[in-house]
């Protein structure tokens, strides 16, 4: 009777105890470094909206404070869309011709609100508040990036758990003082580390046990 | 002097043989190998495979349903957050450790009469815990998420729970399952080895022949087998242990009055091991008839099984003793209401009692030899004790929870059609993987066997046995 398999299979069989744990090892990888993609996340991918409105242009060029628009911001969970009134305050008298300006026009005219495009998408089960997190030092770039550079918003951060976590567990290496927090080009400043500490002592920032309770977010 | 008859009935009753009949080296192969390698399936293996098949589609129609819809099919709810779920894991998790004892203790034990249902009752314990994984992680109620329970780095910056009793039981399960399986088919080289040398199929001889990872024989391949086998009893026995303590501390770390007891992880444990040696009562003492294995597993095996049973049986009687002891002894009055709802006084007391018959008296007749020694009488023994240890959970998991803490939620369980379904759905698919492992794989090791014959001890104990028993006799004869 012939031998069923070729000597070589010895080789191949070893070779299967090797290749197993190096799959197992590369599986891993990829895993970790596929989760966290903007494939998954959404991060830095810039979303189309139906006015071509550029960040860039209003609160770089112009400057004009985050909370012109955002109004609901440091009073409400959400940081509020801005009415198309908002947008004629200064568009019945500039630019009042553009034909890029012609959603916004025909939005006042209808009374019918512009469906803007959400970028910033947090799951449903996660109790978000914009107002507590202002209140208590967190500025707008700390999670939205440079936005006074974005002709179109996009994601800055992954949104992900471990990225929220990163700052509930240590507070203060992101927060800033009050003055600071609608100051999109602040660069982290040249605080010491007992002053970040005495800055999260001065907002009562609650302990790492709190801040990362279960309940915290997840209501 | 005694002749030479007699010498022979002494030694009988002191040491049964564990081979009856009249066997050599081949005959024990070619008898056992057959099964798998004949080329006849036989009709009633259809007929059994078939039933189990069908009602195996039950658990698959459940899944697809609860997975589709949610958990809310199922019939627990607030007070009764656990119910036929957990019952069913702790039940089919109980069965399996029948098959870790015999393999992993009973080797250290050097007990022979393990040899020859180690096979089967291992196989046993793989798809039990199969079936037991099923519960916990449907009850999770995205499944496809249940690798959370894992630790591994993930997006969430967060570690599951260490502090919880249900992350050890992961753990447990696990490692458990893992260590079985294991365990399980390195006993099998040997024998897939022999199966791979002996078809006349050539995809048989193939498969066998992958299955058996080049196994030839080779003194430093028996060498290198009893160093390994040896290695994987001596992390399973405390596995043996460590499982079901583990499963016990999902009841006894809470604080819910007849959960919170000190005497759960060694009851939880005899009772497995009693669950255990009744399942596998109720799969060997049918297959040793049909597939005509008598002379293998002998009547001294299935007195040794009903011992055990006994054994395990009476010390869970007495975990249930004492559960009723803490309840009055505590002083505690929601301790002492507990014990009062369980056994008379709540709606459920039925359910006790009923227990009580079936794990408590049913096992008093195997102090008689008549019921011990009768086929028959054990495995209505061992049904009868698998029902009761089903019971005892329900016990456990419902009448604790449905009077709790607060009186305006107490509330009555009763499970659906889909509590039912997916139960005796994991059964058929319990006896479906039963009957293709009956079907493929020797279901008593081969070699393990040949060593229990006379052939294989020439010169060794049976010799001196003869000496010790002569001399004894001697010294009995000289008074």
């Amino acid at each position: 009777m012939a031998q069923i398999f070729h000597y070589s299979a010895n080789n191949v069989a070893k070779l299967t105890i090797v290749a197993a744990v190096v799959l197992a090892g590369v599986a891993g990888f990829v895993y970790t470094q596929v989760a966290r993609s903007s494939y998954l996340t959404g991060r830095y991918v810039e979303k189309q909206q139906p006015v071509q409105f550029s960040h860039k242009h209003h609160s770089g060029d112009d400057g004009i404070d985050c909370r012109y628009c955002h109004t609901a911001v440091e009073t409400s969970s959400s940081a509020g869309m801005p009415p198309t009134q908002t947008c004629m305050n200064c568009h019945s008298q500039i630019w009042a011709d553009s034909p890029y300006l012609e959603p916004v026009r025909a939005s006042y005219r209808e009374n019918k609100p512009i469906e803007w495009e959400r970028v910033h998408d947090l799951p449903e089960y996660v109790y978000f508040n914009h107002s507590i997190h202002i209140a208590k030092g967190v500025g707008c770039s700390t999670c939205h990036g440079q936005i006074d550079n974005m002709p179109a918003v996009y994601q800055e951060n992954t949104l992900q758990m471990e990225w929220c976590l990163q700052c509930h567990r240590e507070p203060e290496k992101y927060i800033r003082p009050k003055s600071e927090i609608y100051n999109i080009q602040w660069n982290g400043g040249d605080l010491t580390a007992e002053e970040r500490l005495n800055l999260k002592a001065d907002y009562r920032i609650r302990n790492e046990q709190m801040m990362t309770s279960c309940s915290t977010c997840h209501r | 002097m005694q002749n030479a008859e007699d010498l022979k009935a002494i030694q009988r009753r002191l040491q049964p043989p564990m081979v009856e009949g009249e066997h050599t080296f081949a005959t024990v192969s070619d008898k056992i190998s057959d099964l798998t390698l004949k080329k006849k399936t036989p009709f009633h293996w259809f007929i059994g495979f078939g039933i189990a098949f069908l009602v195996a589609q039950t658990l698959l129609f459940t899944v697809v349903y609860l997975v589709t819809t949610g958990i809310g099919i199922w019939g627990n709810n607030q007070p009764i957050g656990w119910a036929f779920d957990i019952i069913n894991f702790v039940w089919w998790i109980g069965i399996g450790h029948a098959g870790t004892l015999i393999s992993a203790i009973l080797l250290l034990l050097n007990q022979k009469w393990r040899t020859s249902i180690n096979r089967f009752a291992e196989a046993m314990t793989l798809f039990a815990v199969a079936c037991a994984g099923l519960f916990p992680l449907l009850h999770t109620g995205r499944p496809w998420l249940a690798y959370w329970l894992f630790p591994y780095p993930n997006t969430m910056g967060m570690w599951p729970q260490f502090r919880s009793p249900l992350m050890w039981d992961v753990f447990a399960v696990s490692t458990y399952a893992t260590v079985s399986a294991l365990f399980w088919y390195v006993g099998l080289i040997p024998d897939l080895a022999t199966l791979r040398d002996r078809a006349k199929n050539k995809y048989f001889r193939i498969v066998y022949g992958l299955l058996a990872m080049g196994w030839r024989g080779s003194a430093r391949h028996w060498h290198r087998y009893e160093v390994a086998y040896l290695l994987l009893a001596g992390l399973s026995t405390p596995l043996v242990l460590s499982v079901h303590s583990i499963v016990s501390f999902d009841f006894s770390v809470a604080q819910l009055p007849g959960w919170h007891a000190t005497i759960f992880p060694p009851y939880f444990v005899a009772g497995a091991v009693f669950a255990g040696f009744a399942m596998v009562l109720i799969l060997c003492i049918p297959l040793r008839r049909v597939y005509k294995m008598q002379d293998f597993i002998t009547h001294t095996h299935l007195v040794y099984m009903a011992k055990v049973m006994l054994a395990t049986g009476l010390i869970v009687v007495y975990g249930y003793a004492m559960e009723g002891f803490f309840g009055w002894y505590s002083a505690n009055e929601y301790e002492y209401f507990m014990i009062k709802n369980r056994i008379w006084e709540g709606p459920y007391w039925w359910f006790y009692w009923l227990l009580i018959l079936c794990n408590g008296m049913s096992i008093q007749l195997l102090w008689f030899k008549r019921f011990r020694e009768s086929e028959f009488w054990l495995f209505v023994i061992a049904v009868i004790v698998s029902i009761g240890m089903w019971l005892e959970r329900f016990v456990i998991i419902v009448t604790s929870l449905h009077r709790d803490f607060l009186p305006s939620s107490w509330a009555m369980y009763r499970p659906t059609v889909f509590d039912w379904s997916m139960f005796v759905g994991t059964l058929g698919f319990f006896f479906t993987l039963i009957y293709l492992f009956v079907r493929f794989v020797p279901i008593i090791s081969i070699f393990e066997v040949r060593t229990l014959l006379p052939q294989a001890n020439v010169h060794g104990h049976q010799q001196e046995f003869d000496e010790n028993v002569l001399e004894a006799d001697d010294a009995h004869a000289k008074k």
